[in-house]
C-alpha cells in the first residue's frame, strides 16, 4: 500500500514524547488561538475500552500526533509471581486478559508443564483445545460488540453478547467461573467435561453461524461500516512484523503467522484449520480476519468433539511442584495475539523470574503510527481494531 | 471564596446562602416580569390594534390561544416522555431484549420516573464555565423546539394555534434558532468535548438546514402557498399526497431532518464513543433533560413538517365519510399522529440498525449528495410543471386544468407527474450525482474498496507530511 513510511511521519518536536514521558504544552493563547489543540481521550472515557488514557494534538479533528499513557491497571502480576508458588499464579494470569482467561490459563500451565516435562494426558489436550477455542470465539465476539458500538452500531454489541452468554454459561457449568475462570491446572485439568457438555457445546455451535452471518449482514455490505472501516489505518506487512504485532493484527496485513500453525503445540496439529489472511491491513480486514477466525474456531471445536479420546483428564504431577533449576520459554496464540511465558526456575517451589510476553501491550505501540493523519472518530476505531485489554497492557 | 489545598475554589457557607437567597429573589422576580407581561402585553396589543374593549377580544387573543398553547404543550410534553419510552422499547425488540419493564407495568410509568429523578438531580454549573450562557443555553435549545408547534396544523378546524400565511418560513426561520443553543452549551461548558461537540453540530445543522430547505420547494411548487394548512388543503384539491409527485423530495427531505435533529446515523455532536456526551456533557438533572426534550421535539417537529407537506397532513383515503364536524376534527388529528408515528418509528429504526458516519463524510452527504439532489429536484420539477401548463398558458401538453382560482392536474395530469417523478427523476439524479461523487458511480464491492483505499492513503500521505510544511 503506498501509505506514508516512518520517516515522513512528524516527530513530535519535544511536545509528545513516548510513553509515560509526556510532556504535553498548549501553545501560549486560548483554545482558539492556537493552530493545534490536546486533548485527553481517557482514562475516563466511553471508548478506550478500559482506562487506557490517550492524549491527541489536533489539528481541526485531524490528529497530528498521539500518545498513550498507560499503567492504570498496573498490579505487578511478574513481581507477585516471585513470591508465590506455581499452582498459586494461574488465578493472576486470569486476570490479565480477562475477556480471554482460558486462553491465558493455557499459555502459564504450558510454559510449567514444559519446565516439568510434563506429558499431559491426550483427553486433557482435546478438552483445552476446545475451551481455549470457545474462549477465541468469545473474546471475538466481545471484540465485535465493542468495536462496532465505537463505530456507532449499537446493536451488534447485544447480538455479539447474546451469543457470547452461551459460551460463559458452558464455561459456568464445566469450570464454576464465567470471566475469570481459571479453568487448568499444572498436568491437566481439575474436573472431566460433565456429561451434557458435548451437547451443549454441539447445540451453541449449530446456531452459531447462523448469527455470525446476521452481524455480517448488519456490517459486510453496509456503506456506513465500509466508509468507516475500509482503509482506514492502513498497516503494511513489512510495517507490521518491525512494529512485532501479532495475532489478527498481523493477519489482517497479510502475514501468514498463527502459532498454532507456526509452533504448534497442545493437540493443534491433529486438526484441520485455516488461517484467515488480510489484503490490504486495513480495519475492514482485521474484522475479515476476526470473523472468518471464529469460523475456523467452530471447525475445530467439532473435530475436536468429534475425536475426544477417553482417558484420564490429570498427569501424574506431584502435590509440591518443584520444577528443576532452568528457564523455558512458552507461548500460544491468544485471541489478541502471542502471549508468552518466560520463566526461570532455581530449584524452589517459586519462580525466581516470570515474564509475561503480552500481545495487546506490544499491538497497542501501533496505534501512534496507524492514527496520524486520521481524524478522532477514526482513533475510535483504530483502538477499537487492535483490541486490547487493559489488565493485559498494565499487567 | 476561598482557595483550598487542591486549587478549587469554595465558596464559604455565609457567602453560598447569600448567593442562594439572591438567586431564589432573581427566580421569583423573573415569574413576576413573565406573569406582568403575560396580562399586561395583550393589553397594548388592544391598544394598539384599537379593538373596542371587552370580552370577545380577550377571549379571542388571550384565553383560547392560552387553552390551546397549554393544551398541546401538555399533550406534546407528555408524548415526548412517551417517546423516550418508546424508543428505549423499539430499540429493545431490535436488540432481543425487553426493556423498560420493572416501573408499571411494562414498564409504563418509567417517562414519570424519569422525569421526576432529573427534576431532583442536582444542577451542576461547572466553576469555570460561563454561568449565565451555560443556563439560557438548554432554554434557547428547547423554545425555540417547542415555539414551532404553534403552527403546525395537526388537524381539520380548530386544532391548529396559528394558523399564519408564511407557516412553513416560520418553521424553517424558529428552527433554526436551535443550534445556537447547541453552540452556545458547548462554549460555555468550556469543555474541550462540549466544544467539539458544539463545532461539529453547528456546522452540521446549517448544512443540513440547506438541503432541507431545497428539499420543499419543488412540493411548494404544487402547493402554491407557505401556509400549512394551506399546503394540505392543496393536496387535496390536486387529489393527490405530493410524495408521488416528489419522491427525490421527500427522500432529501428525511435524510436532512436526521441531519437536522442529530439523529443517528448524523449523531455526531453527540457520538458517545467519541466525544463522551458533546454538548451537553457538562450538563446535569433538567438542564440536561431539556436538551433531550428539544431533541424528541424536533424529532415531532421535522415529521410533522414531512407529514404535512408530503404525506397529505390529516387527510386519509375515506376520511370525508365523515359528517360530525367535531368527530371529523378529532379522527384527523388522530390520522395526523398516526403518521407522525410512523416517521417517528423510521428515526428509530435507522439508529438501531446503523453505525454512524465520520465527521467528513457527513459534510460530503450533505454538501455534495442532499444540496445538489434538492437542487436538481426543483430544476426538474420546474421543467415538468411548465410543460404541463394549460396549452393556453403555454404549456405542452396540457395536464393542468383551471379549478376556480388554482390549476389542479387532470387525471392524466396524476399519472404524468408521479411518473415523471419516480420513473424519470430517479435515474437522472442517479447520473447527476454519479458524476459529482464518483465514488458513487462504482457499486462493486471489491473495486469500490480499492478505489476507498486509495483515495485513503492519499488522503494520509498529504495529511502526514511534517507540520511545517502543511500549515502553508
Amino acid at each position: 500500500m503506498n501509505v506514508a513510511p516512518n520517516n515522513q511521519i512528524p516527530n513530535s518536536q519535544g511536545l509528545v514524547k513516548g510513553m509515560h514521558e509526556q510532556e504535553v504544552e498548549i501553545a501560549p493563547g486560548t483554545l482558539f488561538d492556537a493552530e493545534e489543540m490536546v486533548i485527553n481521550m481517557g482514562p475516563q472515557h466511553p471508548s478506550t475500552h478500559g482506562v487506557l488514557r490517550v492524549i491527541l494534538k489536533l489539528d481541526g479533528e485531524t490528529v497530528r500526533d498521539l500518545d498513550c499513557d498507560i499503567g492504570y491497571l498496573h498490579r505487578g502480576v511478574e513481581k507477585i509471581a516471585e513470591h508465590d508458588t506455581y499452582a498459586m499464579i494461574t488465578p493472576y494470569w486470569d486476570r490479565l486478559d480477562y475477556v480471554a482467561a482460558v486462553s491465558n490459563d493455557l499459555c502459564y500451565v504450558g510454559g510449567v508443564e514444559k519446565l516439568l516435562g510434563v506429558e499431559v494426558p491426550r483427553r486433557a489436550e482435546y478438552l483445552r483445545v476446545i475451551l481455549t477455542e470457545l474462549q477465541r470465539i468469545a473474546s471475538h465476539l466481545l471484540w465485535l460488540g465493542t468495536h462496532a458500538i465505537d463505530i456507532g452500531a449499537v446493536t451488534v454489541l447485544l447480538y455479539a453478547f447474546r451469543e457470547r452468554e452461551e459460551i460463559l454459561k458452558i464455561f459456568e457449568d464445566f469450570i464454576g467461573a464465567r470471566l475469570t475462570a481459571h479453568a487448568f491446572r499444572i498436568g491437566g485439568l481439575w474436573w472431566d467435561a460433565y456429561p451434557e457438555f458435548d451437547k451443549r457445546v454441539r447445540d451453541f455451535l449449530k446456531i452459531l453461524p447462523g448469527r455470525i452471518d446476521e452481524y455480517e449482514t448488519l456490517l459486510n455490505a453496509n456503506r456506513i461500516w465500509l466508509s468507516r472501516t475500509v482503509g482506514i489505518g492502513i498497516l503494511p506487512a513489512d510495517e507490521a512484523i518491525n512494529l512485532s504485532l501479532t495475532g489478527p493484527v498481523l493477519r489482517g496485513s497479510g502475514v501468514n503467522y498463527d502459532l498454532r500453525k507456526a509452533q504448534p503445540y497442545s493437540a493443534y496439529p491433529e486438526f484441520d484449520f485455516e488461517i484467515p489472511l488480510g489484503e490490504n491491513g486495513d480495519t475492514y480486514d482485521r474484522y475479515l480476519v476476526r470473523m472468518a477466525e471464529i469460523r475456523q474456531s467452530i471447525r475445530i471445536i467439532e473435530q475436536a468433539l468429534d475425536g475426544l479420546p477417553e482417558g484420564p483428564v490429570m498427569a501424574k504431577v506431584p502435590k509440591v511442584i518443584k520444577p528443576p533449576v532452568g528457564e523455558v520459554y512458552f507461548s500460544i496464540e491468544a485471541p489478541k495475539g502471542e502471549i508468552g511465558v518466560y520463566l526461570v526456575s532455581d530449584g524452589t517451589t517459586k519462580p525466581y523470574r516470570m515474564r509475561i510476553r503480552p500481545p495487546a501491550f506490544i499491538n497497542l505501540q501501533s496505534l501512534r503510527r496507524l492514527s496520524i493523519g486520521h481524524l478522532v472518530a477514526d482513533v475510535v476505531a483504530l483502538i477499537g481494531t487492535i483490541d486490547i485489554v487493559l489488565g493485559e497492557v498494565d499487567r | 471564596m476561598m482557595i483550598d489545598e487542591c486549587g478549587t475554589e469554595r465558596q464559604s457557607v455565609l457567602r453560598s446562602s447569600i448567593i442562594n437567597s439572591q438567586f431564589i429573589n432573581h427566580q421569583f422576580n423573573m415569574l413576576g416580569i413573565l406573569t406582568t407581561l403575560m396580562f399586561v402585553a395583550p393589553e397594548w396589543v388592544r391598544r394598539w390594534t384599537k379593538e373596542p374593549r371587552g370580552n370577545a377580544f380577550w377571549a379571542e387573543f388571550v384565553l383560547w390561544p392560552l387553552i390551546q398553547i397549554l393544551l398541546v404543550l401538555f399533550i406534546v410534553l407528555t408524548i415526548v416522555a412517551y417517546l423516550v419510552y418508546l424508543e428505549r422499547k423499539v430499540s429493545a425488540f431490535i436488540q432481543a431484549r425487553l426493556g423498560p419493564m420493572r416501573v408499571g407495568p411494562w414498564g409504563l410509568l418509567q417517562p414519570a420516573a424519569d422525569g421526576l429523578k432529573l427534576l431532583l438531580k442536582e444542577d451542576i454549573i461547572p466553576l469555570k464555565a460561563d454561568k449565565a450562557v451555560f443556563q439560557i443555553a438548554p432554554i434557547i435549545s428547547v423554545v425555540s423546539a417547542l415555539v414551532v408547534l404553534a403552527v403546525i396544523p395537526w388537524g381539520a378546524a380548530w386544532a391548529t394555534i396559528a394558523n399564519i400565511n408564511i407557516g412553513l418560513l416560520f418553521v424553517l426561520a424558529v428552527s433554526s434558532v436551535g443550534v445556537l443553543g447547541l453552540v452556545l452549551a458547548g462554549w460555555s461548558s468550556n469543555s474541550k468535548y462540549s466544544l467539539l461537540g458544539a463545532l461539529r453540530s453547528s456546522a452540521q445543522m446549517v448544512s443540513y438546514e440547506i438541503g432541507m430547505g431545497l428539499s420543499i420547494i419543488g412540493a411548494l411548487m404544487f402547493a402554491r402557498t407557505l401556509s400549512m394548512s394551506g399546503i394540505i388543503d392543496a393536496q387535496q384539491a390536486d387529489g393527490v399526497w405530493y410524495v408521488f409527485f416528489q419522491p427525490i423530495g421527500f427522500l432529501v427531505y428525511m435524510v436532512s431532518a436526521l441531519g437536522e435533529t442529530n439523529r443517528a446515523p448524523f449523531d455526531l455532536p453527540e457520538a458517545e464513543s467519541e466525544l463522551v456526551a458533546g454538548y451537553h456533557t457538562e450538563y446535569s438533572g433538567f438542564r440536561w433533560a431539556l436538551f433531550f426534550m428539544a431533541e424528541y421535539t424536533g424529532m415531532i417537529v421535522t415529521s410533522a413538517i414531512a407529514v404535512t407537506l408530503f404525506l397529505g397532513g390529516w387527510q386519509f383515503p375515506g376520511l370525508n365519510l365523515i359528517t360530525n364536524k367535531t368527530v371529523f376534527a378529532f379522527v384527523s388529528i388522530g390520522v395526523f399522529a398516526a403518521k407522525i408515528l410512523v416517521l417517528i418509528y423510521l428515526y428509530m429504526w435507522f439508529r438501531w440498525t446503523w453505525p454512524r458516519y465520520r465527521y467528513d463524510q457527513l459534510m460530503d452527504l450533505g454538501w455534495k449528495w442532499m444540496i445538489p439532489a434538492g437542487l436538481a429536484n426543483i430544476v426538474l420539477t420546474g421543467i415538468w410543471y411548465v410543460l404541463a401548463l394549460p396549452k393556453s398558458q403555454g404549456g405542452l401538453w396540457g395536464f393542468m386544468a383551471l379549478k376556480g382560482d388554482r390549476l389542479v392536474p387532470t387525471k392524466w395530469g396524476i399519472a404524468y407527474f408521479v411518473a415523471t417523478g419516480f420513473a424519470v427523476t430517479i435515474p437522472i439524479i442517479w447520473i447527476v450525482l454519479a458524476s459529482i461523487n464518483r465514488r458513487s458511480r462504482d457499486f462493486n464491492l471489491h473495486a469500490q474498496r480499492q478505489l476507498q483505499i486509495k483515495l485513503r492513503a492519499e488522503r494520509l500521505q498529504r495529511h502526514s507530511e511534517p507540520a511545517g510544511e502543511s500549515a502553508s
